[in-house]
């Protein structure tokens, strides 16, 4: 990039003759042309001594930027003891070093934001993260009491909310959430089969799949889909609200956005994600199903006989059991996130992936507490 | 019909508003002036129950507005009507839908009557019929501040509040929403507090201005007499250009 100047533009020049007494100025002291001058230019006032003339005769062109770097030179020779002359100056270009002079502040010469230190940063983002964590226990306070005044008046219950968002956030998940699974499973059927048919043990890539499925993967697998299908759908859909101001609306009316907007979708999706689960468990069972007779030669027959000695009620139930916990966080990161966005569309994007990541990491961190509960209970 | 007292609103260190106090009285359009940051929007917020001053004291209909349990303030909440800037429809509802809601929530009438209220005031916003079955994205801006309005005095409310309801409004459509907003006051008896800086609308809808300025109100009366307070926040109102022209055209109030 050195010395790159526009097509068309000639570079602006300063040259010093006669000892640095007199600079010849040329070219086009504009945006274009002065970055190669604006180089060389401490070099050039270190030469010679004395007052300076400096001639324009040969100056075609001079902007904002061109009288800026004329005023800084002139400013920096005075400094340096050597008066300035500026000779066959066009008038245009004289208003333009008028104007530029008068600016008294410079850029970057006010308080510059202090870039705070390492230790000054962490405590900032501890404390940030503090008051995260207890607004985000406040919401959920909130929450609660609503949940229990609903209770209370039954009449208050948003029953029309609930289903269209069971239908968004559960039914309309069923052809994703199958395929995946479903694929899934196929793809642990074939890991395993290659082990399996080493020791001929065939016939148990019904008990890999299965329970692998249904108390580990599926649950988590499904969790995990919705998180990033439904809890950021809500985050966008109550972060875009508190944006035009709908959310503000709401208040006026007299209806609470936690009634209209976050309950539903909480019960909604406490109902949805176990379905999805047991959903996802049937097709993920199959997925293997259909890799194990392709790759192992277990029938159908065999693979269900041996299902029901694998697979126990009690392994069903301790994978269902996480799914209440799962779509909780989901569903209240992703309204609380939502509730958080301020300003603009940024915020929105921003709120929206953070609540995929929070969610996903704390079904994760559940999921791993959950395992700890449960081989302590031997379940 | 609201008092505000030694109101005081603080955002980090910088304070808003300072021992600001104001009278709305019944039955006239009180508008709400004064330069950006001045906290017009703000006391607005702060009187609707939507944002909480630092100190001070709000009476709205003889309530104080910041002491209220939640039932006695959904109470409240029916008797006041909010137009938003930008109107705030909700996306996701048709027009017929939007007005209807309040309605729907704070009453157990028929569904098909509630539809016949909510169009009559669809009707009196000045929309056509076809515009009620059309989502808030297929309207024009004077056409969302029309249906957003017609939420607004959906269950009639006594206290009427408009978060500048011409912004952004072409010339035309400004000055029929001016129109609109005084042909409802006179036709539904409303008190109304305007947060506005079209000069037009105050030399036209405003029975008096309140100019904010420093932390208070710096002056407050009929527009004509504004002229003569001597202080900078409010004379800007009255020099250049723009405020002279406004000012030329003579008005004349109805």
């Amino acid at each position: 990039m050195r010395g790159r100047v526009e097509a068309g533009v000639q570079p602006a020049r300063a040259r010093p003759v006669d000892e640095g007494r007199v600079w010849h100025c040329s070219g086009d002291w504009r945006l274009g042309g002065i970055a190669e001058l604006e180089r060389r230019l401490p070099g050039l006032c270190g030469v010679g001594a004395g007052p300076v003339e400096l001639d324009f005769a040969r100056v075609r062109a001079m902007d904002t930027a061109g009288a800026w770097l004329l005023a800084r030179t002139v400013a920096q020779l005075t400094a340096a003891g050597r008066p300035v002359e500026l000779s066959n100056l066009l008038p245009a270009h004289a208003e333009l070093l008028a104007l530029v002079r008068g600016q008294e502040t410079a850029p970057g010469a006010g308080a510059r934001r202090r870039r705070a230190g390492l230790l000054a940063r962490v405590g900032r983002e501890t404390v940030g993260h503090l008051i995260k964590a207890v607004r985000f226990v406040a919401f959920v306070g909130e929450m609660a009491s609503v949940l229990l005044g609903s209770l209370l008046r039954p009449r208050s219950i948003r029953w029309r909310a609930f289903w269209s968002n069971v239908q968004v956030a559960g039914f309309n998940a069923l052809p994703i959430i199958g395929l995946l699974s479903f694929l899934t499973g196929v793809v642990i059927a074939y890991q395993g089969s290659v082990q399996l048919r080493q020791f001929g043990a065939n016939i148990f890539v019904v008990d890999l799949v299965g329970l692998t499925m249904v108390r580990e993967l599926s649950p988590l697998l499904v969790a995990i889909i919705v998180a990033g299908r439904t809890g950021s759908a809500y985050t966008a859909q109550i972060g875009t609200m508190k944006m035009t101001g709908e959310v503000d609306a709401l208040i006026t009316i007299g209806i609470p956005p936690m009634e209209l907007l976050v309950l539903p979708k909480v019960f909604a999706l406490l109902l949805a994600l176990p379905l999805l689960t047991v959903f996802g468990d049937i097709l993920g069972v199959l997925g293997g199903m259909v890799m194990a007779k392709a790759t192992l030669a277990v029938t159908a027959r065999n693979f269900l006989d041996r299902f029901q000695d694998a697979v126990s009620l009690t392994s069903l139930l301790t994978g269902l059991g996480k799914t209440p916990v799962f779509a909780a966080i989901i569903a209240l990161v992703g309204c609380y996130q939502g509730m958080q966005a301020g300003g603009g569309p940024e915020s929105v994007g921003a709120q929206t992936t953070t609540s995929v990541v929070k969610s996903i990491f704390f079904i994760i961190v559940a999921d791993a507490g959950f395992s700890v509960l449960f081989s302590w209970l031997n379940l | 019909m609201i008092r505000v007292r030694g109101l005081c609103t603080r955002f980090g260190s910088h304070w808003v508003h300072r021992e600001l106090d104001l009278d709305v009285h019944r039955g006239e359009i009180l508008a709400l002036a004064g330069g950006s940051g001045s906290g017009k929007s703000t006391l607005l917020r702060e009187i609707i129950r939507l944002q909480p001053p630092a100190a001070g004291s709000i009476q709205v209909l003889g309530e104080e507005v910041w002491s209220l349990p939640a039932a006695r303030a959904k109470r409240l909440r029916r008797r006041l009507g909010v137009l938003f800037q930008g109107g705030a429809l909700f996306g996701s509802l048709t027009v017929l839908e939007n007005v209807g809601l309040p309605l729907r929530e704070h009453s157990d009438l028929e569904e098909a009557f509630i539809d016949e209220v909510a169009g009559l005031k669809v009707a009196l916003a000045g929309l056509p019929p076809d515009a009620l079955d059309k989502y808030p994205s297929e309207l024009s801006g004077g056409m969302i501040k029309r249906a957003a309005l017609a939420r607004a005095i959906a269950l009639d409310p006594e206290l009427l509040f408009l978060d500048e309801p011409t912004a952004g409004l072409d010339p035309g459509a400004a000055g029929a929403l001016d129109e609109l907003v005084l042909h409802l006051k006179s036709l539904l008896g409303l008190t109304m507090m305007v947060v506005t800086h079209d000069l037009d609308s105050l030399w036209r809808v405003a029975d008096r201005v309140a100019v904010l300025g420093q932390g208070r109100v710096l002056a407050v009366g009929p527009m004509a007499e504004l002229a003569d307070v001597d202080v900078p926040e409010v004379q800007e109102y009255f020099q250049g250009p723009r405020a002279r022209a406004a000012q030329g055209l003579g008005w004349k109030r109805t």
